[in-house]
């Protein structure tokens, strides 16, 4: 038990340091609200890539869907913080502030996952769907406004509020271009104070709490699906 | 009202339709049987271009729909569709499945659309269904409903495929006896079926499919009193 005496102690002593001297709080304050403003404009670029990524791909417009497959490939088979310090140092950092290159980043990182969320979800409506809305008469067009997106949007919503939650983790990587969004906040107050366990622990919860947040949500949503079959 | 002429159609290296030849006259009942693999919903489909054909051409009512591809969407509202699985769309109610397709392709308004699905209703035997779910209805009310839809866009010919082997066997009478009574109004339709008591009571005319082609055909008479052909016979013997 001498561990669980010792991290309370560590602790306690830590959040006069961490927190309180210097204002040190609002470092972290900041952070936070650099880390939920990064996931949410990359989540938004994000959507719109996969959206267009999906389409091009079910509809297999030639040329395109062969770049959009290429890019899903490429995203998807590698490292998050690869991608984000390729597209830093090598192709955007001219042009934008770290900030709105991290978004990119991080936008088209996510666009492939969810293009790939979109294009299940859709595949996943009964192929009986689409015959039955073109026997009636209806466009290839038609048939997918009025009859397949609905159903499956129904398949796609959970799935990408789980995107949305690994988006904010994944966020945590930022730092790596210098950017202070909450994990370098934390780590820039362990710099100062020598003290890594408790600006560390602090962010693990807040994190933990967000995302906690996020699929509570989620879930009742996915209730409310259910309960509307 | 429709001619077939030597109709072809692969999956791969699978021949599945090996020329198929079949002229239909307005108001006439065909029903199709033959054994499973044989080609019947793959002919069936090819009739309003679920199925591309390969090879040969469709005429409806003299249009030919392959040299028409362009025009397939208006070509398609002439023929309605029942399919086995019913397909009724489950994030609507029977009434906006009904109402949908006329609504959006022919622009009728809300209240046309509306009358228009309750007489249909009242048709199948259904009327107080009209704001119920799919999910809330039995195979049988699901398949009739199926049925009104496909009708809402006013038809001059229904296909069936199989409209009734996905029901228990208490519902399907109350499907057939729709579509018996389509017969009796001169609707011309082509019928997949397994239902031999039916095929012979309300066809004008049977088609016997097998390996990929229209093997024999005649008045149920013919067919099953005095099958001409060795695999009839056989197929016969087997289902009666
Ligand atoms: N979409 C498809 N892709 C590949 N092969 C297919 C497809 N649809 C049908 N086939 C094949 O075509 C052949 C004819 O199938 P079809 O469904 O027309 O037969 P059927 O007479 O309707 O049989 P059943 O009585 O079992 O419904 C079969 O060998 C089937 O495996
Ligand atoms: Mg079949």
């Amino acid at each position: 038990m001498v561990w669980y005496y010792d991290l309370l102690q560590t602790l306690s002593n830590g959040v006069f340091g961490t927190f309180v001297k210097e204002d040190r709080f609002i470092l972290l304050l900041k952070g936070l609200g650099v880390s939920l403003e990064l996931t949410f404009f990359a989540a938004i670029i994000g959507l719109g890539i996969g959206l267009l990524v999906a389409i091009s791909r079910i509809n297999r417009i030639p040329v395109v869907s062969s770049i959009a497959d290429l890019y899903v490939t490429i995203i998807r088979g590698t490292p998050v913080i690869v991608q984000l310090i390729i597209i830093y140092f090598i192709i955007i950092k001219a042009i934008f502030p770290a900030i709105v290159t991290a978004m990119i980043a991080f936008g088209i990182n996510s666009g492939a996952y969810v293009s790939e969320i979109i294009r299940a979800g859709i595949l996943a409506v009964d192929r009986g769907q689409m015959e039955a809305a073109r026997s009636l008469g209806l466009s290839y067009r038609q048939a997918m406004i009025k009859v397949i997106v609905p159903q499956a949007i129904k398949n796609i919503l959970p799935a990408l509020g789980n995107e949305f939650i690994v988006l904010l983790k994944e966020t945590s990587v930022a730092g790596y271009i210098a950017i202070d969004d909450l994990t370098r906040a934390a780590m820039k107050i362990r710099n100062i104070t020598y003290d890594p366990t408790t600006p560390l622990f602090f962010i693990a919860y807040l994190y933990l709490m967000m995302t906690i947040c996020l699929s509570k949500m989620l879930t009742s949503y996915e209730r409310r699906l259910r309960e509307g079959d | 009202m429709i001619r077939v002429e030597n109709l072809h159609k692969y999956f791969g290296d699978n021949h599945v339709l090996e020329g198929i030849h079949a002229h239909i006259k307005p108001g006439e009942v065909i029903s199709v049987i033959g054994p499973s693999g044989s080609g019947k919903s793959t002919f069936l489909r090819c009739i309003n271009l679920l199925e591309k054909p390969d090879e040969g051409e469709i005429y409806i009512k003299g249009v030919p729909l392959i040299e028409n591809m362009k025009r397939i969407d208006a070509l398609r509202q002439q023929v309605g569709m029942v399919f086995q699985q019913f397909n009724l769309f489950p994030h609507m109610s029977v009434m906006g499945n009904i109402t949908m397709a006329p609504k959006m392709i022919k622009k009728i308004s809300d209240a046309d659309a509306k009358d228009l699905a309750m007489e249909l209703l009242q048709k199948v035997n259904l009327s107080e269904k009209a704001d119920a779910f799919p999910n809330r209805l039995s195979g049988g009310q699901k398949q009739r409903v199926a049925i009104a839809r496909a009708l809402a866009m006013h038809p001059e010919i229904m296909l069936f495929d199989e409209p009734t082997s996905a029901l228990d066997p208490e519902m399907v009478g109350e499907v057939l006896e729709v579509i018996r009574n389509l017969a009796t109004e001169g609707m011309t339709m082509v019928i997949v079926t397994h239902e031999m008591g039916f095929c012979k009571e309300v066809s004008d005319r049977v088609f016997y499919m097998d390996h990929a082609i229209i093997y024999e055909e005649g008045t149920p008479q013919q067919i099953f009193e005095h099958p001409q052909k060795k695999r009839t016979k056989i197929f016969l013997s087997k289902v009666l």
